[in-house]
């Protein structure tokens, strides 16, 4: 898997968009990330390790328990935005360069 | 110390394009202001052109309707057909900042009947603490909501 098949693949999957988008909330525990979501403890864990591994999420640990959140400098966040916008614009340069072929 | 600090990975977006290196570069460059979504205008004015100096040293900039010119920053390097690298100055609050140095490398590699055009932003870092306003604004429900339903199209099309 190339790298860029890893950013894609981080937010693609519509799991892993939820604990995102609920992690977009405030920071959770895996516990209360998994409760309300159709899935098991471990699927979660795995979300969040592909999340984390595309540089989205950090943890840290609290107590006993590990905490995920959105980076507090919001740098996951526009990581996640840059992305978005350079497939927007390279999806519009292709359209272009193939108008006319040479 | 409150989470550990991310370093965020490069956003790392390629394409396949079906036609020459040659021809994918120059519409990259000279036709920049044909395929550049409109809608990603950094000046104050609406966005009349949107351009890429053809040199090492060159400006990127945009043209606004009133004739007003905005950096978005420069060409560090100019290798025809084969890699480019642009210097991202534009901020979190979508504004020229000299001070901020993003490298955006485009690289036009050939393959089969075409060429893949691999794109790296990197040095995300330097947005540093400024990257908190961003977060502001894709918190909303205008923001990251709206932006993940269309990522969601893009990456299932």
């Amino acid at each position: 898997m190339t790298n860029a098949d890893r950013t894609l693949a981080a937010i693609a999957d519509p799991t892993r968009r939820q604990v995102f988008e609920r992690l977009a909330a405030g920071p959770r525990s895996v516990g209360e990330l998994a409760r309300g979501l159709p899935v098991s403890r471990p699927a979660v864990s795995q979300h969040l390790k592909v999340l984390k591994d595309a540089g989205l999420v950090a943890d840290r640990a609290e107590g006993t328990r590990r905490v995920y959140e959105i980076d507090p400098h919001g740098l996951g966040a526009l990581r996640a935005w840059l992305d978005q916008f350079w497939g927007d614009a390279l999806a519009a340069f292709k359209a272009e360069a193939e108008k006319d072929p040479s | 110390m409150t989470a550990a600090q991310i370093r965020p990975a490069p956003v790392r977006r390629s394409v396949f394009v079906k036609a020459s290196p040659e021809h994918a570069f120059k519409v990259f460059t000279a036709g920049f202001d044909r395929w550049w979504p409109k809608s990603h205008s950094v000046g104050s004015a609406p966005q009349k052109a949107a351009l890429i100096e053809p040199r090492a040293g060159g400006r990127w900039y945009e043209v606004g309707g009133d004739g007003s010119e905005t950096l978005w920053g420069e060409v560090m390097v100019w290798e025809p057909p084969t890699r480019l690298v642009l210097v991202w100055s534009v901020d979190a609050d979508w504004k020229y900042a000299p001070d901020l140095h993003t490298e955006v490398e485009v690289r036009f590699i050939p393959e089969g009947d075409g060429v893949r055009v691999d794109l790296e932003h990197r040095n995300l870092e330097a947005f540093g603490a400024r990257a908190e306003e961003v977060k502001a604004k894709i918190d909303n429900p205008n923001g990251w909501g709206g932006l993940l339903r269309l990522f969601a199209a893009d990456a299932e099309r």
